[in-house]
């Protein structure tokens, strides 16, 4: 006898069973019961829709003939109001009440609304289905709109948009795009892609209200103070199961509406598909396992033996210019290994997890031509080990040997471009080299190759290497680390050329080897973008050695020691009593005076650190910074006010230099000196930048060192004031901040670039290196302490004390 | 069968970084790596004893903030040409907190 089934949702999912059932032609009466005022159609095909490549009709699967065809009954922009499961009926909103043998629940999710501040204004919107896209469509050129979420949804409806000419911000609250399926590098290239699509983007972005205008969304307000204004506010930031109906039918729920292998609910009569499940404990909201649902619940339906099984998932991004595939997992589990490769040139970046010579996940971007072959290998498991050389460059590239690079180049045309900056093909460069350049400086001279922002150097070297034959040794050059080939000097030009503002970005653009840096790359790197860039780069505290993560000095016994700030050296006998009592209620085991004329706290414990700190706050007392890369003291003299030699306010001025430099970042340690005569008493000239007060005025020197090295300063300058002495330290200070490679005192520095060229530099570009100084001060003069006091003190404690737990 | 300690959330430790745990036993470093898995060792680098949960977490290793010996969380193994272990124990998070295993920080009476 035909059984009765009722379907609840024409989604995807329910779309899917229906065909299956009806071409097997399924000995059912069925009815479709759908909230919307619509049928079936391709809800993925909505950001198509969006950004004018298709329209609705393209996308709808299964119109008005097709029901009537297969004598579906529907009952559409209808809601279901209560199941009776005991007798099995539905009713409707209109009161019908109908019966059934087989229920099917395919009632999707909801979209998740944060439950801000004004987010019931008018205006403000999910990305779910066909009315949320055409209020987007209706939107119109020049108007704007701000999408709150940067994964898939967000990105696609932000697109779509963009494409119509509506002025798109993007707002996520996490550090970079996509963050579930794509790595920070990936994540980096996505967001290019998308600014140049006019998009704006903001990571890291708390939204905090959304303000309104007389009922209509007016603005969205980050909680850093930022004003965003749209006319419209698109909220996609994920969805949940709808599961309230189950719910209310007293079937098993958990996220979503508990299903076994054939797709059956708690309830032998009701199955459920989509998204609205939860079957072993995840839920789904891609569409290729709602299929697999799909045809296991028909099957189920029709009395067949199926079993749903999930299955590794890929994801693509429907944006049109933004190549980018993800699959399988690239988190959890030990013994995974990496291997990368970046083409910055392209824009291209791949990365393959492997664990046991199986490759477990994939990330790509830029080119995914290969995507469907790697997705192979994660889907089957497959052995990669003897193709493990060639893996990481696609099927076409297995069962050869591996290419030598050079013999690459050899085979280069001679109008193949080598440097894209200077558009220099390989022959150009031949010819220079015919006509006598035999290394990268003269080829660099004669045809510019190499001379803007460096990328090509390695090229350059191999086009000398194949065209000299054995003349011509490819010069090894000190690389940051292992992570790359580049120098220092070529990293910061780098990060200056290219408008470097992150550490992916540094990582893509030079192409580093690793995913994400070493121990030894990331405090440079974080130096070089926060030098560079004090406004734009927001510094990472996770690639800074300890010192500065934790605002103190790490000891041999794990304890840290603490040196509060005394300016010019100079104390008061309520700081000594209260640093008296810091050292006695923290029990701190030795307290010694610094060579740079402070007091050291020895042996303090990492969890008292914010306690110690609160303390020496209150005296009045800030870091000392004795832990840093940046200025630590300046060490003075008694100067005219006590000693009869005494020339000049050395006290006074070291003050001065100590207010002024104070929490300043550099490549290295950054010591000075005052003193207020030639006999030199704060042993000015042993200092990074020591100052010796004479009767006409000020006599600055730089380039000293009294560490592994010994040396004396140099002269640099003699000037008439106080001013004039802390301008030029400032617009020194700056010149070797923009200049020195990350670990380089100035002495090192100077040995480079010389002290001539400084000299140049600071009397020709004083005033706006200063103000290149000032700018960085506004924003890092700044005492850590109060700050981790106020909002890390957390992390200075254990993350748990399970001392009586393992006791047990 | 494993007996797992519900420690703390995934977000109190800093993504490419490490908080220290006290057990009676001395204490346990739990590393967060940019991809968001963790890992558990000794607290004490094999060398000079110095605390890794200082250290520079990359990739999935962290480097000994004493005297750069950079130490696999995986294995607990120094790596390149140091040679030295720490005692590793199992973790893993689930629905955003972190888990160690109860049997393993036991054995630690033993060890």
């Amino acid at each position: 006898m035909t059984q009765k089934l009722i379907v609840i949702g024409a989604g995807m999912a329910t779309g899917r069973m229906l065909e299956t059932l009806v071409e097997a032609e399924a000995d059912y009466y069925i009815t479709l019961i759908n909230g919307e005022a619509r049928g079936n159609y391709n809800r993925i095909m909505l950001s198509p829709v969006l950004s004018g490549d298709k329209t609705y009709n393209e996308i709808v699967t299964h119109d008005d003939e097709w029901y009537k065809l297969y004598k579906i009954k529907t009952r559409f922009g209808c809601f279901v109001q209560n199941i009776d499961r005991e007798n099995q009926t539905v009713t409707t909103d209109t009161g019908e009440v109908l019966a059934y043998d087989k229920l099917v629940f395919g009632t999707g999710s909801n979209p998740f609304m944060i439950p801000l501040p004004g987010h019931d204004l008018e205006g403000v919107i999910a990305y779910r289905d066909l009315e949320d896209t055409q209020r987007m469509m209706d939107l119109g050129p020049a108007h704007k709109c701000v999408v709150i979420g940067g994964g898939l949804l967000g990105l696609e409806a932000a697109a779509g948009m963009a494409a119509r000419g509506v002025d798109v911000t993007v707002v996520h609250i996490m550090g970079h795009l996509m963050e579930r399926q794509l790595d920070e590098a990936a994540g980096y290239l996505l967001r290019k892609a998308l600014v140049d699509k006019g998009i704006t983007v903001k990571c890291t972005a708390n939204s905090k209200e959304i303000l309104g205008k007389d009922g209509h969304v007016k603005a969205l307000l980050l909680d850093d103070g930022t004003e965003l204004a749209c006319d419209l506010l698109v909220m996609a930031v994920g969805i949940r199961p709808n599961v309230k109906l189950a719910q209310d039918a007293g079937l098993a729920v958990g996220k979503g509406i508990h299903v076994d292998d054939q797709m059956v609910t708690s309830d032998a009569n009701v199955l459920a598909v989509g998204e609205c499940v939860e079957h072993d404990g995840a839920i789904f909201g891609l569409v290729a396992p709602l299929y697999d649902q799909a045809k296991v619940a028909a099957q189920t339906l029709m009395g067949q033996q199926a079993q749903f099984v999930q299955k590794e998932l890929s994801t693509k991004l429907k944006v049109t210019g933004c190549d980018l595939f993800s699959a399988g997992d690239f988190a959890d589990g030990e013994g995974r290994e990496d291997i990368v490769f970046r083409d910055p040139a392209r824009g291209v970046y791949r990365r393959l997890v492997i664990e046991n010579n199986v490759v477990k996940g994939a990330v790509m971007y830029g080119d995914t031509a290969d995507s469907n072959w790697f997705f192979g290998l994660i889907r089957d498991k497959l052995d990669i080990s003897d193709m493990r050389d060639t893996l990481i460059f696609g099927p076409a590239y297995q069962g050869g040997t591996p290419l030598d690079p050079l013999a690459a180049v050899a085979a280069l045309p001679r109008d193949a471009e080598i440097c894209g900056c200077n558009g220099i093909c390989k022959g150009q460069i031949e010819d220079a080299i015919a006509a006598g350049a035999t290394d990268l400086g003269a080829v660099r001279l004669t045809t510019k190759a190499s001379g803007s922002c460096g990328t090509c150097t390695g090229l350059v070297e191999q086009v000398l290497a194949v065209t000299l034959g054995d003349e011509f040794v490819i010069p090894a050059v000190a690389a940051v680390c292992g992570c790359t080939a580049m120098t220092h000097e070529d990293v910061r030009r780098m990060i200056k050329s290219q408008r470097l503002i992150s550490m992916p970005a540094v990582w893509q653009e030079c192409g580093w080897k690793t995913s994400c840096g070493c121990h030894v790359c990331r405090p440079a790197l974080n130096f070089y973008l926060l030098a560079d860039w004090p406004l734009e780069y927001q510094d990472d505290p996770q690639s800074r050695f300890i010192n500065e993560r934790k605002h103190a000095n790490i000891q041999k016994d794990g304890t840290f020691s603490v040196v509060p700030r005394m300016w010019g050296g100079i104390t008061t006998p309520d700081e000594l009593r209260a640093i008296a009592d810091a050292a006695d209620k923290y029990a701190v085991p030795t307290v010694k005076v610094t060579g740079g004329q402070r007091i050291d706290l020895l042996g303090v414990k990492g969890e008292d650190l914010p306690d110690i700190w609160a303390d020496l706050n209150a005296a009045g007392m800030v870091s000392g910074h004795a832990y840093s890369k940046g200025l630590r003291t300046v060490k003075t003299c008694v100067g005219t006010d006590h000693c009869r030699f005494g020339t000049q306010d050395s006290t006074g001025l070291g003050i001065k230099l100590e207010k002024e430099l104070w929490g300043s970042w550099t490549p290295h340690k950054l010591k000075l000196g005052v003193s207020g005569c030639p006999r030199n008493c704060a042993e000015a000239t042993c200092k990074d930048i020591g100052v010796i007060c004479v009767d006409s005025g000020y006599q600055v020197s730089i380039g000293g060192a009294a560490g592994m090295d010994v040396r004396e300063t140099e002269l640099m300058v003699q000037v008439a004031t106080e001013e004039e002495a802390i301008e030029v330290i400032k617009a020194v200070t700056q010149l070797y901040r923009e200049n020195a490679k990350y670990l380089d005192r100035i002495y090192k520095w100077m040995g480079k670039v010389g002290l001539d060229w400084i000299k140049e530099r600071v009397e020709t570009e004083g005033p706006a290196l200063v103000e290149r100084f000032e700018l960085s001060q506004s924003i890092y003069r700044k005492d850590p302490w109060a700050d981790h006091v106020q909002t890390k003190a957390d992390r200075y404690r254990p993350l748990a004390n399970l001392s009586l737990e393992a006791a047990e | 069968m494993s007996d797992w300690i519900d420690i703390a959330p995934l977000e109190n430790v800093p993504q490419r970084g490490a908080r220290m745990i006290k057990t009676a036993f001395g204490c346990v470093a739990v590393f967060r790596t940019a991809e968001d898995e963790v890992f558990a060792l000794d607290n004490a680098c094999p060398h000079k004893a110095g605390p890794l949960a200082e250290g520079i977490v990359h990739g999935k290793s962290v480097t000994c903030p004493l005297h750069n010996w950079v130490i696999s969380l995986e294995t607990g193994e120094a790596q390149g040409a140091d040679e030295g272990r720490v005692v590793s124990y199992p973790a893993r998070v689930e629905s955003g907190r972190i888990l160690l295993d109860r049997a393993f920080l036991k054995a630690r009476v033993a060890a």
